[in-house]
């Protein structure tokens, strides 16, 4: 097959950023989420103490590896360009979104494929979810959603996302001045150095190869395209080996780490991450190389991401994780509760606002 | 002198420049197609798709650091 060596190097590199996922997850990231993009914007945005939900608060050196990774490989390529002016108000607005959607189903879609492949049956039930609002942003992409073109712009605006977290990890480390946790999620963490050079080498690595989630579905349902995918399949499949291997792998529904079994809130709160993330161009990972190579665009969605995960904190919109019961606590369903439902229903319809409102005017029917 | 079907795809974001390529290729059978873009990532996602069309397409940079692809449709 012509084309096979080329699906077959983008295999391998999700083979290898598998195998970097694996050394994290060996290093003292928590359980199941050796990396989650939206939970490790949230857990910075509470080291940096925008919220105050102290068992999610440290500043992850991954988000800062994978901005700087990309920006540090795009600038050695000279991929790096500096863009800005595609809708950024309405990016924000998509970051929050994805990031208020990730927080209730309890994470983002690298850690919904990482849940996937402990046996998180949970993970299996969002990916439908996941999947129909890749889909509905597909259908709207066909109709010619567009928030219209960048354009390139002052160099410098394009480094300072890279440059400032690079710059508030080194002011973190220097005072000890940000929150860390020390119980739960945040407190669960690889050694900062490992941390931050796996990351880097792994957004170097997404840059290169153009990983996306929401990018890998929606290119299968527009082009019948399978490269992106096979990125994310390599991935899978070296942490189910792995999760095999070490007795992680548990096939159900309860009993999972950082995990809730509200089936109607897991589909609904990935539907909104899918559908934001095909709307903005790229699921949350691919947000943050694309703020790496230079788009300012991506930057104001990153700043959107850590805004919308402060918020959710701090108005209790996110899901909290099922608790089995114990000689003293009835056991805990965990899930939205209240204003975190309303959230997930006021993201979709904003998410159809957004969509419906930025169709390009077609040409007239041939 | 060829008549280019011309497809600006500068500053888009993913997947737009692959599906308006496309779009051109659907609408304009058999011409001359011109894909003009500026991010590196659309150029690798535009060649690929050609590739996977069995289209020979002809990859240019300009000064400004533009691309631009030329294939028949």
């Amino acid at each position: 097959m012509k084309l096979f060596d080329k699906t077959w190097k983008l295999a391998l590199s999700g083979v290898v950023i598998g195998l970097l996922v694996m050394l994290l997850a060996m290093s003292g990231n928590p359980t199941n989420m050796a990396i989650c993009v939206a939970c490790f914007i949230r857990d910075a945005a509470g080291a940096l103490k925008l919220h105050t939900a102290a068992p999610v608060q440290y500043f992850r050196p991954e988000i800062v590896g994978f901005v700087c990774g990309s920006f540090l490989i795009s600038m050695a390529t000279k991929e790096y360009r500096s863009t800005a002016g595609s809708a950024p108000m309405v990016r924000f607005l998509l970051g929050a979104v994805m990031m208020i959607g990730a927080l209730v189903f309890l994470g983002c879609p690298l850690r919904m494929v990482l849940r996937m492949s402990a046996g998180d049956l949970n993970a299996y039930v969002a990916l439908i979810g996941f999947a129909g609002g890749v889909a509905t942003g597909s259908c709207f992409l066909k109709k010619g959603f567009s928030l219209g073109r960048a354009y390139e712009t002052k160099s410098l605006s394009g480094a300072v996302l890279p440059v400032l977290l690079a710059a508030l990890l080194v002011i973190g480390v220097a005072t000890g001045a940000y929150a860390a946790s020390t119980e739960g999620p945040g407190s669960k963490h690889a050694p900062l150095l490992l941390a931050l050079v796996v990351a880097l080498v792994i957004g170097a690595l997404a840059q290169k190869s153009r990983m996306c989630f929401a990018g890998s579905i929606r290119d299968v349902i527009l082009m019948k395209n399978f490269d992106l995918l096979s990125i994310i399949a390599a991935l899978f499949a070296v942490m189910t080996i792995y999760n095999i291997a070490t007795g992680n792998f548990h096939l159900s529904f309860s009993g999972q780490p950082i995990a809730h079994s509200q089936h109607l809130w897991n589909i609904l709160g990935m539907y909104v991450v899918g559908f934001a993330a095909v709307l903005a161009g790229g699921c949350p990972l691919r947000q943050l190389i694309l703020a790496g190579q230079g788009s300012s665009d991506s930057a104001v969605t990153f700043l959107g991401m850590l805004l919308g995960a402060a918020f959710a904190h701090n108005f209790n919109l996110v899901g909290s994780a099922a608790k089995a019961a114990t000689a003293t606590d009835a056991a805990v369903p965990g899930g939205p509760a209240m204003p975190g439902k309303i959230a997930v229903i006021v993201c979709i319809v904003l998410l159809f606002v957004i969509a419906a409102t930025n169709l390009r005017r077609k040409k007239a029917a041939k | 002198m060829a008549k280019f079907v011309e497809v600006d795809v500068r500053g888009l974001s993913c997947p737009e420049p692959v599906l308006l390529t496309m779009d051109a290729m659907e609408e304009h059978p058999g011409e001359m197609i011109r894909v003009l873009g500026d991010e590196a990532h659309t150029r690798k996602n535009i060649e690929k798709m050609l590739e996977y069309e069995h289209k020979d397409g002809q990859t240019t940079t300009r000064a400004d650091g533009c691309f631009e692809i030329t294939f028949q449709a």
